[in-house]
């Protein structure tokens, strides 16, 4: 299978689509002859030209909202966020429009938008450069969420996204753009609504997503080589659609849990995970279930405040030992 | 600002642009030196401020200090790209070339008790209002002494509150809502105070620049809004940003004056500002200001200029470096000499590595304090 960095997975999805359909655009600042800050979209603007790439002046609810009325009218637009940090400009938009439209008009109109871009944090860009907006986006209905962490899937969901009718808030991984994994060729589309299962375990369930996923696969390894604990590692991949399922499955088989994320505690997807393990799992649990999340701060600058404010891996060993009941 | 994931070069230099026509401020169409200033095929409504003249009138002694504040804005400067290229600094974003028009648009305001809403390209402003070297050095350095934030904001987002610096947002053109309301803080108390507030050109695309001048017309407050248009926004160009030339057209739209000015033009940036505080003090309400100026710079120490635009055009325009404009002058008019000038660079140099090694030296911010302000305490 070749071998691609998420960037080029990414771009690669992006790239068939606009081929095989002609309704499919892109919108977002710098994105033509520059190729996009993150350069996704290097090459796009020579190969499709500017009609199809447009580069927009620095206005991120108003592209947004005009990607709404290009959508409203049949054609598929990509909006990128520079980062998705200034999406707060477009929220309006994106929530009171793009996730109600459908709702709203009876059912007549869709809203096929894919809105793309990096997220999170954890490369010392600061407090208005850094959020994780997996709960923020996935708390309204109308939305689609999704977080890949591989290339496998970043391309798998970028072609699902844009052949979904519903507008999808696609979250990238910003911090992996360069990392490299095995990817398909062709046509294989990721669908949402299930979460991946990145690696088979008994004792412990960790469960993640973008790119804690990473981290806690490590832990994984760590605690198989060191103290013979095999733990499963859930990547949760489509936040909304949310695949209860899978959580429930390895739950069920391993009896413990711990959730881990970048983003704060209040009001989170591991809420939501926890939640759920309760309701659904309760008589399965020996032992509560552990979250692990971002200090409750602004993401500082100073690399030594950003490393205190964001989960670290001992923080998940930790909870995993008291998941355990281990004490080491 | 730009980007976590360094761009890696692809040294491609762009030829033609979208439409295939030729825009005004593409790689294609390098811009002769200006005689005065450029305003494109005409401006639709805004003036168009003259050209400096001698020495304006302005004592020597200011001339001299709004030239040392000049060069010391570049040195600084150019130390922050260069602790940035040695890997001891993770970011830096600067204003090379517009520091003239900051240094006239500080001099013509109180520094004693206006208001600066500076972005982040406003490092000479910020020196003007009473920063100095070695807090920008920490800022760059990431140091708690950084006085902005103690190292929780990125550099470049100048801020003190004591020198009524407001500090700067990431997201840009925040700070022009801001400055309607520290302008409309100081009508109500009557403190005879006036705000101005920096931007780019792109940063006038947003809806924040359009209500904030519109708010400010309504209420006529003692408001300067500056824009510093330099033609691009990281990669895109005025002609894909707006469809007029000259953003101080704008201004007519919310029943105010815009002025377009020389940004190269130290003392022409000076009057035009001096105007429109004294408009502001007397209770007539906002002006916007644009001084045309250039990036000489990359815009951000993550981005690769030469995708789209020319080192020619980068040259054509370092040949009306506002430092050396600004020094020419003043020995034309006999304010400078070769010594006196001597003097001040070696003052300078000084200062700056004096800054460097005190910032160097200096301690980060302490991890355990890092949950501190996000509230305040009482
Ligand atoms: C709301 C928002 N969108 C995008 C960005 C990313 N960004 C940072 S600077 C910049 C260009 C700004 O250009 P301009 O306003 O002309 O100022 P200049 O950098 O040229 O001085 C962009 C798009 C941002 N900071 N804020
Ligand atoms: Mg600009």
């Amino acid at each position: 299978m070749p071998v691609m960095t998420y960037r080029e997975a990414l771009k690669s999805a992006m790239v068939a689509e606009m081929e095989r359909d002609e309704s499919v655009v892109m919108l977002g600042e710098d994105i033509g002859i520059y190729g996009g800050t993150h350069l996704i979209t290097d090459g796009l603007f020579e190969r499709f030209g500017p009609k199809r790439i447009i580069d927009t002046p620095i206005a991120e609810g108003g592209f947004t909202g005009a990607a709404i009325g290009m959508a409203m009218a049949g054609l598929r637009p990509i909006v990128e966020m520079m980062t998705w940090n200034f999406s707060f400009l477009a929220a309006d938009q994106i929530i009171q429009n793009a996730a109600k439209l459908r709702y709203f008009s009876g059912g007549q109109v869709t809203v096929p938008l894919v809105i793309r871009g990096p997220n999170g944090g954890g490369v010392q860009l600061s407090a208005q450069h850094t959020h994780s907006l997996e709960g923020f986006y996935g708390h309204f209905p109308g939305l689609k969420v999704v977080s890949p962490v591989t290339p496998h899937d970043v391309k798998g969901m970028m072609l699902t996204a844009i052949r979904d009718p519903n507008p999808v808030i696609f979250l990238e991984a910003g911090a992996l753009y360069g990392t490299k994994g095995e990817v398909p060729e062709g046509d294989f589309a990721v669908p949402f609504g299930e979460a991946r299962v990145a690696r088979e375990g008994r004792d412990i369930s960790l469960i993640a997503y973008g790119r804690q996923v990473n981290m806690v696969l490590k832990i994984a390894d760590k605690l198989a080589a060191e103290e013979g604990v095999e733990a499963e590692v859930i990547d949760l991949r489509s936040i909304r659609p949310f695949d209860e399922g899978t959580i429930l499955e390895s739950v069920r088989k391993t009896n413990r849990a711990v959730v881990v994320q970048e983003q704060w505690r209040y009001y989170s997807v591991a809420s939501e995970v926890a939640a759920l393990i309760q309701e659904q799992a309760f008589d399965h649990l020996d032992a509560p279930v552990e979250r692990v999340s971002g200090e409750e701060v602004p993401a500082p600058y100073a690399r030594n405040l950003e490393v205190a404010a964001f989960p670290s891996e001992q923080q998940i060993l930790d909870a995993a030992h008291r998941a355990l009941y281990r004490k080491v | 600002m730009a980007t976590e994931i360094k761009r890696p070069s692809t040294g491609a230099i762009q030829g033609a642009f979208h439409d295939g026509t030729t825009p005004r401020t593409g790689p294609d169409s390098i811009h002769p030196p200006l005689d005065h200033v450029d305003v494109g095929a005409g401006t639709i409504s805004a003036t168009v401020a003259p050209p400096s003249v001698g020495d304006e009138g302005l004592p020597h002694e200011t001339l001299r200090e709004m030239y040392r504040l000049v060069a010391l804005a570049r040195a600084v400067d150019e130390r922050m790209w260069q602790v940035n290229r040695a890997g001891r600094a993770p970011f830096a974003v600067s204003g090379q070339g517009h520091e003239a028009a900051q240094i006239g648009a500080a001099f013509a305001l109180d520094r004693s008790k206006d208001i600066v809403l500076p972005y982040y390209r406003d490092l000479a402003l910020s020196l003007a209002f009473g920063l100095t070297a070695s807090d920008l050095m920490m800022s760059v350095l990431a140091k708690a002494g950084d006085p902005a934030s103690g190292a929780r904001q990125m550099p470049a987002h100048y801020g003190s509150a004591r020198l009524r610096i407001v500090t700067a947002s990431s997201p840009v053109s925040t700070q022009l809502p801001h400055a309607t309301g520290t302008a409309y803080a100081a009508k109500l108390r009557g403190t005879g105070q006036v705000s101005l507030a920096c931007f780019g050109e792109g940063g006038s695309s947003k809806g924040d620049f359009h209500e904030a001048c519109n708010f400010a017309g309504i209420h006529k407050l003692p408001v300067i809004f500056f824009c510093e248009n330099n033609r691009y926004a990281i990669s895109v160009p005025q002609n894909l940003q707006m469809a007029i030339d000259n953003v101080a057209d704008r201004a007519a739209g919310y029943g105010f004056p815009g002025v377009v000015v020389d940004g190269t033009d130290l003392l022409a940036v000076h009057q035009v500002v001096k105007a429109a505080a004294d408009r502001a003090r007397r209770g007539e309400g906002p002006t916007l200001v644009e001084a045309k100026v250039y990036r000489f710079t990359p815009h951000t120490s993550d981005d690769d200029d030469r995708t789209y635009r020319s080192p020619e055009e980068v040259k054509a325009w370092r040949a009306r470096d506002p430092l050396a404009l600004f020094e020419a002058r003043l020995r034309e008019v006999g304010a400078l000499d070769d010594e006196t000038l001597t003097e001040i660079k070696g003052r300078i140099k000084s200062e700056v590595n004096e800054a460097t090694e005190a910032a160097e030296q200096a301690p980060f911010p302490d991890p355990t304090t890092f949950d501190r302000h996000v509230y305040a305490e009482r």
